[in-house]
Order: structure tokens, then C-alpha cells, then sequence
């Protein structure tokens, strides 16, 4: 069996993460999401590469969603709803949750832009209604042969990794996350698995990140001395995730430092996803739902939101608005308003780097201008600062958790491309695992271990249990004087047969049964002349002694024996006497092969075991005379 | 309605029931001078005071089985080997309805495990609940009500202590320590749980789902937080308390004697005072939470799995996979539920073994007079599995008759409430079932509104204000309804949030006696306007023995309406409040499977044996099923036959490559020996190829020689693995090797 992968997005850039795995005629896809750069068919993966007929539901048993961001899920409602696939979709409870927001959310600021989306909000609404949502750790059962289990990964609210078992081959798709706590979401948690391969994001592939405690304090000094001073603060951000995450950080400043300045929301929809997160607060790091009995942490007290009529208040406040990337919508307008004062202060979040107007703010010297579209152009004095917080793990989280899952095979995806390259070099060469990092539309195959099912019998399961004990002395140093320690080991090996045909382990007992044969035995046989008296036998000369007659002459050889074999057994007239599986009985000449007239013979056989027995018996029989006396 | 039971107690003079305990009846006869039969009074006659158990039956084990950790199978000896392969089923309790559910031990593959620890919390009733006025009790005096003087004064023969409790009694015979692993079903099965974990020697691992552990802790902690109050009024409890001394049980009316001692008067010993915090505390240490579905490998050998069953938040049946096959115990469930997520079924399709352990059909299986009710069933059983009677059987499980009827039931004690509250009373109640508050809870809202009234509602528990919390951020354990709550553009899961937070909804933590409650009443809630009567109370205990429940009874008596559980003797646990008369409604909530129900779930999952309880027998001997099945009783072991050799083995690729097979062509087999080092892991059977075993040496010890002496020397050398040939010349060696294999199969 192999694993073959097909890397629809992210291969070697960040966006539309997709890849279809496909193990033993199974087919799973993992996230469906869309590039944010593009605005054409080109923003969702290649979907023809998965079935040319456009059949997705027969060609893939499931589809599962690692998170809501949209480089996630983004393609999902076109998936489903326009390309037609009708099968399962997995994804976490606050994702299912989530997602409809983060997805409306995309599709309004597209559409204010006077664009029209690929997908509509029945797209979105339908879309939703055809996933079962999962909990952590469950074991679901897609069909027969399938397993799929999510695992936390941090990152944002609700973001698990997925583990995948088709047969004995496994894998493992982290999805985005992250391998230290912040102050919403814990670390990514994942047990101990036997797996052929691990897919793995590699966004900071060489990064290595200082604590977060320091950006944290940065952050809040800005907006302190911002606010302080009376300036305002706009901080572009999505209506998800990171929004949470700050706002967690400055309502619990303000309550610190009991400042009254109002913190606000500009979409309805944060509103709403803040709403989620407050039930959602066990997906929550650990710290937060300890505390979350005396005060749930994600009801923010001193935030509020944002009317209209408010951009041009006097005093200061901050305020989350939406788009993160500020490519329109509601932060740009705000933007517009607010870039022309020096009080003012604009956080910008690490998404805005893919945005046209957020990374130009990001190089700006200010003062400075900048053009909004064609013809606007604007006034930018604010001050600026970059928000250095990421939930991506870094280099040293990824190779932490390569470390701890030591997978046969690695796999990296969102990620760019030389850094992705350093890290496959570090992981071949630290840890010994094989490691690639294929382009979008590039399948890779990996062979995958199995194992052979066979069934087994009661009899040998019960003979590999039997104890083997093995002692042997050692002698520890070189003194003699110090008694050799003894050294007990318990190897207990299981020995039987297997057949091909219908696997099947068994004991060389049962060996007879399974095959329908006749257990076949060698055994030698010999026939030993015997001396013996003529008054034992008068009627000697016709060689045809009667049944007393060889009664007697049995019993006579039955002392004889006897005598040196104590477990010398006589059996019933005429049988012969055994010892062991030594059996000797009178010869009758017809029946002998190596029958000799002039003396009386006896029969005699045994099994290969017992041969070293026998020939002494048949010594003995030779050397003495069977007579009277000699009983 | 109004309820005014008479409870005549039949006078108890003790009669030859004793005679058992007296011991020798002759001896009894000539003490006493034979003339009218009373109880033997002298010292050797007495019971010992504290009684206890006869020893425990137990559990024979080898010494030396001590486990090992990782993955490997104990050391057996003997028949120990024998119970690697089977399941052992033992019956502790059958239970009695939902506060009280059965209770087992599984013997699987060696392994104990013990499913659900509930605590026979009905026994209360004996007592009385906290005395009215301090001043005219007489501790010595009271703490029992002679059958001849006091009749009168006390009129109900409650005792008059702080109350104990029993857990499953026939547990106090099993060694505990024996015991491996524990399964939760639900929150009300883990309530006996700290009086197992505070006992020495108890080492097993606990699996419970996340909810019902938290959810049963908060139970547990409520039951000790009500227990103080008896603790407080009595005083420290002596070793033995005075109601337990021989003398004073003697006088106890029937009824509470039968509670007493228990059927077959064994239980006695069984009495227990309740745990503490602390063990509560140490007890949840011990518990391992699981999610639905979560897989959990014990040791090794068993993976467990917990599987919704639709009865409780949290409530789950067990999914138990071994390497000898998989057995799913079945708990009461519910198929259709409100507020719990559904009962999930499939999940236990085609396992070797059900347990099935849901005894709510008991009323209607007892009541069944002759056959014919399950000729439709039969029906069922007798056609073909073809697809379409198994989707019809689907369908006939998910048909919403249950769902409605619960519905309609929670709708009536709602109007009724409405028509009580217009009369001024208020409403009390008391219940222990979490869904049926949040259900009601809704409900109320429901007819408040329509109905344009402002009544409030109260909670009153120590730990109600934790439970709402709890349940408003829960939406993975919630069912249907509440998702579609949760996924909507006002996320929240139950009302009851929204409600608190514009005043309809108030939690307290606790009324402490009924001069307290209207001194509170003034001081905390009148102060700020909340009390008002007529209101709404939901509070525990539904004994009516212990908590707010019994104060508000006392406040209440004549203006009021309470539910009461069904399963319980009204008349019983209303006695110490006589003579009341408010009204009472009782009210049996859907807490099982309906018989025909259960039956058709057996079929679509086609399990291959089940293991029904005694009373099952009649009904399940008329089907044609597809699956064989026994039936078990309480306190009887019950070996359940399994099919030989049905085990799997997997061979490790690493051994499997080195495999060389041999062809036998007469019977079209190709054959290989196999040597490995067997394990256990994940619940399977592994074979690895054993690394670094010395191979047997050239020319080995006392194996029998075939010496060969024509055309040349030669001596054949076999034993059990080989064949050694030595032969100088080579032509000969080939010619015996030769005739071996024509002889000889597969050596």
C-alpha cells in the first residue's frame, strides 16, 4: 500500500491550502481554501486534477477542514455548492461555527467592492449545513476502513489537527498551528502516533521566536501611549482570531490600569464571534478556563460597538475594523480619516503584508502619501506599528513536533519555498526522516508499512504466553571473588506455522487439522532372531507355536527384559511387550521378510526417538538363551 | 389531585423472623419457656453490633500477578491463562430506574472493569429530614420512635439521625483492588464512586466523559454541602450510631426495616457515612474525562470508548474493543432527547457481545401477561434482514412518539403550574435530572410569556450557579436542538443565560432552615425586591430528605405544587411533612428504552450474542433472532461462550518479509514456519520478529541421527525445526534430502 499526495495548494507558497491524499482507493481532502491575491478562478486549487468528470462525490470519501481562516476553507461553498460535491465534511465545532462569519465576511467586502464573489450567502448557508462538526480526540468512523481524529493545534479558535488511518497507513495534517500558548488558545497537543506521514505546515520554517511576552508589552505600550496622548487607534483586523486575542490583551490592561478610553468593534459579525467565543471557552488555552468560573475572560467588559457618527468624535478609543488586509471596506475608509492626524495610530497585523495598501504602509517613511486607488490619494502622518504576533509555530515548534510524532515521511506545504528547502535539509539530516516539499499540482507517493492479518488459533496464542525462562551467570569485573551474578530473562517466543492461502498462525499440533493430512510417523522396524530352549517348545519343529506356546515364550522374554527395563510393559496375549515405543513381538514366518527357519524371531519396532533403546533391548534379546531357568 | 396517603404501619411484634438470627431455635423455645415467641434478650443472642459482610467471595488470582506496564501480557500460570480468553459477566445491581442505575463487572480478557458506581440514594427515606423546632427534641430521646409510646408523638417512625448511605451493597463482597477499570455511564452512576476510591487498595483507572464527571462532582459536592446541615444539628456522629443499635431497629415499621436491611436482609452492613469533600475532591483526581467517542487504550488490551446515549448531558454507553473481539454495553437510552445529544447507535453496530443493561422496559415487561405483544416484534425478526426492514426499523427508532410525549408531559406540569400559581401558590421542583430543569426551565419562559406574567423563577442549590455555567458552554455534548441554537445568528445554547440576565432567572446557593428563610428572605432577597411568592423553585433533593427542598416543604405545606419523580413511594417520602396539602404531581420522564424499541435497535446493530436480564427471557425466547443470547440475574456470574479462534493476529512486515513459504501441492498451500515474539498493543494481538535469539548451534544436542551407511556415509540429523544432512559426498546428500521432502510435509 502507498500514500500518494496531491498537493492542490500551498504547495510551496501560503494560500489555498489543499491536499488530496489518496491510500487504497481512499480519497481524502484536506482544506479547501482560496488565495487571497487572486480575484479569479485562479484563487481556488485545481479541482479538475481530482476527477476530470467532475464526479468529487464518488472520487472522495471525505473532505476535512483543519480551521476557519479562508486560505483554509475559502473554496468550500464553491466546492460544494458549484462544483457539486455532496459527500461528508469534517470540521470542529467553533469552525463550523466560525466559518459562516469568516466566509460572509469575505464574500461583503468583495462584493462592496463591486466585484461579485463565486459564492453567494445560500452558498454559504447550504454549504454549512452539510458538515458534522467534531470534538477533540473523537474517533470518527467515515466509513469502514476509515478513521479520522482531530487533535488542538492553537493557532486560531477551534484549529486541530487531523490524524487519518485508511487500513494500517496513517498520517497526520497539522493544518496551521502553533506550539506555544498565547493568551487565548493553548499549545497544539497531539498524542504519541505510529505514522507513515506527517503534512506539515512550515510558514516560519526558520524562524525562531523570542517569547511572546515582549511583543506583548510592546503592543500595549504603543496603544497606552497612543491613547494617553489622545490619539485614536485603528487596528485592521478580521472579525476573527487575532481580534479576540488583542482584545483579550487590552481589556485585561484596562482593567489593570483602570483606563476608561472604549474599545470597538466595527462589523456586526465580531460581535457575533465574540459571542461564540464566550461558549467556546473550552477550546480556550487552559489558563483562561481555570478562571473562566469567577469571570469568563472572553466578556469583555469595556468593549463595545462601533456607530458611524463615531470616526470623527473627539478622544480617544480604539477600534478593530475589518478587512485585516485594509484592501477596502470599512478599515480603509477608516484609514482615510484618521491617517492625516500624527496622534493617531495604526496597528498593522502581520496579514496586512499581502494586501496592496498594507504593505506600502508597512515600508512607509512617514510622512508620507499614499494612493488609495486611481485617483485618491492620502495623507499619512499616523503613527505606525507593525504587530510582530503570530500564531504559526516556528522552526523549533515544527521540528518539536516532527520530533515527537517521528514519522516515516514529511511533508511541507504553506510555506515559501527556500525556507521550506532549509528545513527539509534539517530534518533529513537531524532526525533521519525523509522530508519533501512538493509544488502545487505535484503528487508525491509514499509507501506506507503494513502488516499482514492473519487469524490465529487459542493454541498459539497460548504457547507464545508460556514462560521461556533463561538464566546464565555473569561474572561482574574481573574478581573473581565476587559471586557471579545470575541473570534471569524471560524470552518468550511464539513458534507455529502460517499458511498463505487465508492467513492463518497455528501450533505444529494443530498443523494435522488445518491441512486434512494424516500425521505421518517414521518408524524402524528389525527383526531379532532369539535363542531359546526346545523344552519351551516341544512342538518347535512345525514353527507354528500355539497361542500358549507364545504366551509363554512373550513371558519368558518379558522377564528377561524386564529385568534391565524397569518400565517394561507386557501386553495382552499375543501383542508383544513395549518399552517405551519399543514393541517386540513373536515373528510368524509368513509375514517376515528376513524370516530365517532355524530360528525364532521377534518383531520388533520403535519410533526414531528411541532408537538408542531399542538397539539395547535387541542386544540384550540376542546374547541370552530363553530358557526355563532364566526366568 | 391531592394526595393524602394514610400510612398504616402494621405493629411489629417480632415473630419468628428472628429466628434466623436467634440462631438455635430450641434453645430459643426452652429460654423463653416456650410460651409466646419473643426475642431473645440474652448477650449470645445479640447480634454483634456493627455487622458486617461475611467475607468477601474472592477473586482467585495467582500471586504472581503483577502487572506489568508497558503493553505485555501478566504472567500466567495455570487457568489464568483460560481468562485471557473470556468475558465473565457479573450483575452487581439491576437498579431501579434512573436515580439508581445497574451496576456491573466485565471480566474481559483479564481485566475487571467495573461499570458505573451509583448510590442507592432512595434508602433516605428512613430518615427524617431536619426536625422542625430545636427546643422539644431530645437527641437521646427522639432519635428513635418506640412503636408502642412515642407512636403517637412522632407518628411516622423516621429515624431521627444523621442519615447514611449505601452504595451497591453486593460491591462490599468484590475486592476492590481487584478491580482495573471503572466506567461511568452517567453523572448519577459515579455518585458512589468516592465511597470506592477512599478505600484502600483501590487502584483502578476511571474513564467518565468529560460532562458527566463534572456534572457528578457538582452532584457530589451539593450532596455533601446538604449533608452538613444534618451534621451541624446532630453533632459529631459516633461510630455507631444509636438508630443502627439492635434494640432500636426492632421497632422500625416494616417498610423501613425491608429499606433497612434490604431484601434479603443482608445489606445492613452496607450503611456508610457519607464522604467528604476531601474524598470528592481526591475521588475526581482519579477520574480520567473523556470526549464522546474518544478512544482510550487501558494497559494495552482494552481500548474503551464512552458513545452518547442520549439519556443525560454527558450519559454514554461503552464501547469496549479487545483482541478477543468488542463488546458494547448499553446503557438506558434515550433515542430521541431534547437537550442531550442523540444516541448514538451506529457507533456500537456489529460487536461480538452487547451487554444490554437498560431495565426501563422492566414495568412494562412485568405487566405483560402472555405472548402476544411480541408477535409484531417477531414480525420484524422473522423477515429477512434485507435493507428496507432495516431502515424501517430506523425509522421506527427515530420516530418522535417518545419525543412528543415528553414534551406533552413537560407542557402539563407547566399548565398545571400556571393554574397553581393564579390560586397564589407557589411551585416547587424538586429534581435531580439536569435536562428536565433546563427543559422546564425553557418551558416556563415559554408559558410566563404567553400567559403575560412575571413569576420568578429560582434555582436553589449550592451548586446551581456552577451548573449554569456549565451548560451555557457546552455545545459539543448538546443535541439537535441546542446546535441549532448555537449555529444561529444569536448564538447561545439554552435561555436560561438571557433570563439571568434580565432578573427572571435567580440562583441561590442555599435556604438554611425555614426561621432562616424568611429571615432571609428579608434580609438579602426582600432588600432587594427578588423573593416573591407565588414563585417557581426548582431545588434538590428529590428525596425530600436533605436541602432547600425540605424548607420550602414546611413553608409551603398547605400553598403549593410540587413534582415528584416517579419510582418513588409518594407517600413514603412526603410521610414526615403530613399532613399537607398542596398538590402533588407525579411525573415518570422518559428514561429508557421502550421495549419493542430496544428490540429493534438489537437488530439493526446485529451484535452476535447478547446478554439480557433474567426478566427479558420470555419475550427474547419468542424471536427469531439473528443473535444468540443469556440472560443474567444479580450476583451471578455468567460466562459468556465465545467462538473459538476468532482472534486476528498482525504479523510486523519486519517478521513477514523474512517469511519463506513452501508449497504443498496436494493441498494447494503454501506454508511457512513462523517464530516470533507475541504482544499486545492497542487492543491487538502482535507478532514482531524476535531480535537477537541465538539460533540453535550446529550439530545440537541429543537429536536423533539417521546414519546412512551405503553407497556412502551419512547421518541425517533432525530435529524439530531442522533437518541436518551431513554427508561427505554429495550425491547422497541430495538423495536424502530428496527423499525427505517427498516424505515429509512442511519440514
Amino acid at each position: 500500500m502507498a500514500i500518494e499526495c496531491l498537493v492542490l495548494g500551498a504547495g510551496q507558497e501560503v494560500g489555498k491550502s489543499c491536499v488530496v491524499v489518496t491510500i487504497n482507493g481512499k480519497r481524502i481532502m484536506f482544506d479547501c481554501g482560496m488565495h487571497m491575491r487572486y480575484k479569479d478562478l485562479r484563487q481556488y486549487p485545481d479541482f479538475s486534477l481530482i476527477s476530470d468528470s467532475g464526479e468529487f462525490t464518488s472520487s472522495l470519501s471525505c473532505v476535512i477542514i483543519t480551521h476557519f481562516h479562508l486560505d483554509h476553507i475559502g473554496a468550500l461553498p464553491y466546492f460544494t455548492q458549484v462544483c457539486g460535491y455532496e459527500g461528508p465534511i469534517y470540521m470542529t465545532y467553533p469552525t463550523k461555527a466560525l466559518a459562516p462569519l469568516a466566509l460572509e465576511d469575505y464574500r461583503n467586502t468583495f462584493e462592496r467592492g463591486g466585484e461579485k464573489a463565486q459564492f453567494t450567502s445560500e452558498h454559504i448557508a447550504e454549504c454549512m449545513k452539510k458538515v458534522t462538526a467534531v470534538d477533540l480526540k473523537q474517533t470518527i468512523h467515515v466509513d469502514k476502513d476509515i478513521q479520522i481524529r482531530a487533535y488542538y493545534a492553537g493557532h486560531v479558535l477551534g484549529a486541530a489537527m487531523f490524524y487519518a488511518k485508511v487500513g494500517d497507513a496513517s498520517l497526520v495534517y497539522t493544518g496551521d498551528y502553533n506550539m506555544v500558548p498565547d493568551r487565548h488558545l493553548g499549545a497544539a497537543q497531539i498524542d504519541q502516533l505510529q505514522l507513515d506521514l506527517v503534512i506539515s505546515e512550515s510558514t516560519y520554517a526558520t524562524t525562531y521566536r523570542d517569547s511572546k511576552y515582549v511583543q506583548e508589552r510592546e503592543f500595549l505600550k504603543a496603544v497606552h501611549k497612543c491613547v494617553t496622548s489622545g490619539g485614536k487607534v485603528l487596528i485592521p483586523s478580521n472579525a476573527l482570531g487575532r481580534t479576540q486575542e488583542l482584545c483579550l490583551l487590552l481589556d485585561d490592561y484596562w482593567e489593570r490600569t483602570n483606563l476608561k478610553v472604549p474599545i470597538y468593534f466595527s462589523s456586526g459579525s465580531t460581535i457575533q464571534a465574540n459571542l461564540y467565543h464566550k461558549i467556546l471557552i473550552n477550546w480556550a488555552s487552559q489558563n483562561v478556563k481555570d478562571t473562566h468560573a469567577r469571570h469568563n475572560a472572553l466578556d469583555f467588559k469595556n468593549v463595545r460597538s462601533f456607530d458611524r457618527s463615531l470616526i470623527n468624535a473627539p478622544g480617544p478609543c480604539v477600534l478593530f475594523a475589518s478587512p485585516g488586509n485594509l484592501n477596502g471596506g470599512f478599515s480603509l475608509e477608516i484609514l482615510k480619516h484618521w491617517a492625516p492626524y500624527k496622534e493617531n495610530l495604526v496597528m498593522l497585523p502581520g496579514s496586512c503584508s499581502n494586501g496592496i495598501i498594507g504593505s506600502k504602509l508597512m515600508s512607509a517613511k512617514i510622512p508620507t502619501q499614499i494612493k488609495l486607488d486611481e485617483n485618491v490619494k492620502t495623507d499619512v502622518r499616523c503613527q505606525i506599528h507593525k504587530l510582530a504576533f503570530s500564531a504559526h509555530t516556528d522552526g523549533k515548534g515544527i521540528m518539536d513536533l516532527v520530533t515527537f510524532l517521528l514519522p516515516k515521511h514529511v511533508l511541507l506545504v504553506h510555506g515559501e519555498k527556500p525556507k521550506m528547502a532549509a528545513l527539509k535539509e534539517k530534518i533529513q539530516s537531524e532526525l533521519g526522516i525523509e522530508c519533501c516539499y512538493p509544488a502545487n499540482n505535484e503528487t508525491v507517493t509514499i509507501p506506507s508499512t503494513h502488516h499482514i492479518e492473519a487469524g490465529v488459533s487459542d493454541a498459539f496464542l497460548q504457547s507464545c504466553m508460556a514462560p521461556n525462562f533463561m538464566f546464565w551467570k555473569t561474572n561482574v569485573g574481573s574478581d573473581e571473588r565476587t559471586p557471579p551474578i545470575l541473570q534471569v530473562h524471560d524470552d518468550r517466543v511464539g513458534q507455529g506455522m502460517l499458511t498463505l492461502q487465508n492467513p492463518r498462525v497455528f501450533t505444529q499440533n494443530e498443523l494435522r487439522d488445518v491441512l486434512g493430512v494424516e500425521n505421518h510417523q517414521v518408524k524402524f522396524a528389525h527383526c531379532c532372531s532369539a535363542a531359546y530352549d526346545s523344552e519351551v517348545s516341544n512342538a518347535a519343529s512345525d514353527w507354528s507355536p500355539s497361542t500358549s506356546q507364545k504366551n509363554s515364550l512373550l513371558q519368558l522374554l518379558f522377564g528377561l527384559v524386564s529385568g534391565d527395563f524397569p518400565d517394561c510393559i507386557m501386553h495382552d496375549c499375543q501383542k508383544g511387550i513395549q518399552v517405551g515405543s519399543f514393541v517386540a513381538s513373536l515373528c510368524s514366518r509368513e509375514e517376515c521378510p528376513s524370516s530365517n527357519a532355524d530360528a525364532l524371531h521377534f518383531r520388533c519396532t520403535w519410533s526414531v526417538t528411541e532408537e538408542e533403546l531399542a538397539w539395547k533391548v535387541i542386544s540384550l534379546v540376542k546374547n541370552v538363551k530363553l530358557s526355563r531357568e532364566s526366568t | 389531585m391531592s394526595t393524602d396517603p394514610e400510612l398504616r404501619l402494621p405493629m411489629i411484634k417480632t415473630s419468628n423472623s428472628t429466628d434466623e438470627i436467634g440462631g438455635n431455635d430450641e434453645e430459643f423455645c426452652r429460654s423463653e419457656g416456650g410460651e409466646d415467641c419473643q426475642t431473645p434478650r440474652s448477650p449470645r443472642h445479640m447480634i454483634p453490633a456493627v455487622l458486617r459482610c461475611p467475607p468477601a467471595p474472592k477473586k482467585r488470582r495467582s500471586a504472581a500477578a503483577c502487572k506489568r506496564k508497558l503493553c505485555e501480557l501478566e504472567f500466567f500460570a495455570g487457568e489464568e491463562i483460560e481468562s485471557l480468553f473470556r468475558i465473565v459477566e457479573t450483575c452487581m445491581s439491576e437498579g431501579r430506574g434512573y436515580y439508581f442505575p445497574p451496576c456491573h463487572i466485565l471480566d474481559i480478557s483479564g481485566v475487571s472493569v467495573l461499570v458505573d458506581c451509583p448510590m442507592d440514594l432512595s434508602s433516605l427515606t428512613i430518615f427524617s429530614p431536619l426536625p422542625v423546632d430545636s427546643h422539644d427534641i431530645n437527641i437521646d430521646n427522639i432519635s428513635f420512635s418506640s412503636a408502642d409510646s412515642n407512636e403517637e408523638n412522632r407518628g411516622n417512625g423516621l429515624v431521627y439521625a444523621e442519615p447514611r448511605y449505601r452504595t451497591v451493597t453486593k460491591l462490599h463482597s468484590w475486592n476492590i483492588s481487584f478491580i482495573d477499570v471503572v466506567l461511568i455511564t452517567s453523572p448519577i452512576g459515579m455518585l458512589g464512586l468516592p465511597f470506592l476510591t477512599r478505600k484502600k487498595g483501590f487502584t483502578a483507572k476511571v474513564y467518565a466523559t468529560k460532562a458527566a464527571s463534572r456534572i457528578g462532582q457538582l452532584m457530589m459536592e451539593d450532596l455533601v454541602y446538604m449533608h452538613k446541615e444534618f451534621r451541624q444539628f446532630y453533632g459529631p456522629e459516633s461510630d455507631e450510631p444509636i438508630w443502627m443499635k439492635w434494640d432500636r431497629l426492632e421497632m422500625l415499621p416494616l417498610e423501613m426495616k425491608k429499606i433497612v436491611f434490604g431484601a434479603d436482609e443482608t445489606d445492613f452492613g452496607c450503611w456508610m457515612p457519607l464522604f467528604s469533600a476531601a474524598d470528592v475532591k481526591a475521588c475526581m483526581l482519579k477520574v480520567e474525562s473523556l470526549n464522546y467517542a474518544e478512544e482510550i487504550c487501558y494497559n494495552g488490551i482494552l481500548i474503551v470508548k464512552p458513545l452518547a446515549s442520549g439519556l443525560e448531558i454527558g450519559s454514554c454507553n461503552w464501547r469496549i474493543n479487545g483482541p478477543r473481539g468488542s463488546i458494547a454495553y448499553i446503557s438506558s437510552s434515550v433515542f430521541r432527547s431534547a437537550i442531550p445529544k442523540n444516541f448514538d447507535y451506529d457507533a456500537l453496530q456489529a460487536s461480538d457481545v452487547v451487554v444490554y443493561s437498560d431495565f426501563f422496559s422492566l414495568n412494562a415487561l412485568e405487566q405483560v401477561g402472555n405472548d402476544e405483544d411480541f408477535s409484531g416484534l417477531a414480525n420484524y425478526f422473522s423477515n429477512s434482514s434485507s435493507a428496507d426492514v432495516n431502515s424501517e426499523a430506523r425509522s421506527a427508532l427515530l420516530s418522535t412518539d417518545d419525543y412528543l410525549e415528553e414534551i406533552d408531559k413537560l407542557d402539563f406540569i407547566c399548565s398545571c403550574s400556571m393554574d397553581s400559581i393564579k390560586a397564589g401558590g407557589s411551585i416547587l421542583i424538586p429534581t435531580g435530572r439536569l435536562g428536565i430543569i433546563l427543559q422546564l426551565l425553557e418551558r416556563f419562559e415559554l408559558h410566563l410569556t404567553s400567559e403575560n406574567m412575571k413569576v420568578p423563577i429560582f434555582v436553589i442549590s449550592s451548586v446551581a450557579e456552577q451548573l449554569m455555567i456549565f451548560t451555557s458552554i457546552i455545545p459539543e455534548w448538546l443535541g439537535e436542538q441546542c446546535e441549532d441554537r448555537f449555529y444561529s445568528e444569536k448564538p447561545s445554547l439554552f435561555t436560561h443565560t438571557e433570563m439571568l440576565k434580565d432578573g427572571r432567572l435567580h440562583l441561590f446557593p442555599a435556604i438554611h432552615s425555614d426561621e432562616l428563610l424568611s429571615r432571609l428572605i428579608t434580609d438579602i432577597l426582600w432588600d432587594r425586591n427578588i423573593w416573591q411568592e407565588p414563585c417557581i423553585v426548582f431545588c434538590p433533593h428529590w428525596s425530600l430528605r436533605l436541602g432547600p427542598v425540605t424548607h420550602l416543604l414546611r413553608r409551603w405545606l398547605s400553598l403549593c405544587f410540587i413534582t415528584v419523580q416517579e419510582g418513588v413511594d409518594a407517600n413514603l417520602i412526603l410521610l414526615p411533612f403530613k399532613p399537607i396539602a398542596m398538590k402533588v404531581v407525579q411525573c415518570s420522564f422518559l428514561s429508557g428504552m421502550q421495549l419493542q424499541k430496544s428490540l429493534l435497535l438489537l437488530k439493526i446493530l446485529q451484535p452476535k450474542h447478547v446478554l439480557f436480564p433474567e426478566i427479558f427471557r420470555r419475550c427474547v425466547d419468542t424471536l427469531a433472532a439473528s443473535f444468540s443470547s443469556s440472560f443474567y440475574n444479580e450476583n451471578e456470574m455468567l460466562h459468556i461462550p465465545y467462538t473459538e479462534d476468532n482472534s486476528c493476529l498482525h504479523i510486523d512486515m519486519d517478521l513477514a518479509r523474512q517469511i519463506k513459504y513452501t508449497k504443498l501441492e496436494e493441498q494447494n498451500v503454501d506454508i511457512s514456519r513462523l517464530k516470533g515474539k507475541l504482544m499486545v498493543k492497542h487492543g491487538r494481538y502482535k507478532l514482531f520478529s524476535c531480535v537477537g535469539t541465538a539460533e540453535d548451534g550446529y550439530g545440537s544436542h541429543n537429536a536423533p541421527v539417521i546414519r546412512v551407511s551405503r553407497p556412502s556415509t551419512a547421518v541425517v540429523e533432525i530435529t524439530e525445526t531442522q533437518t541436518l544432512i551431513r554427508a561427505a559426498d554429495e550425491e547422497v546428500a541430495s538423495l536424502i534430502s530428496q527423499a525427505a521432502r517427498s516424505n515429509l510435509h512442511c519440514l
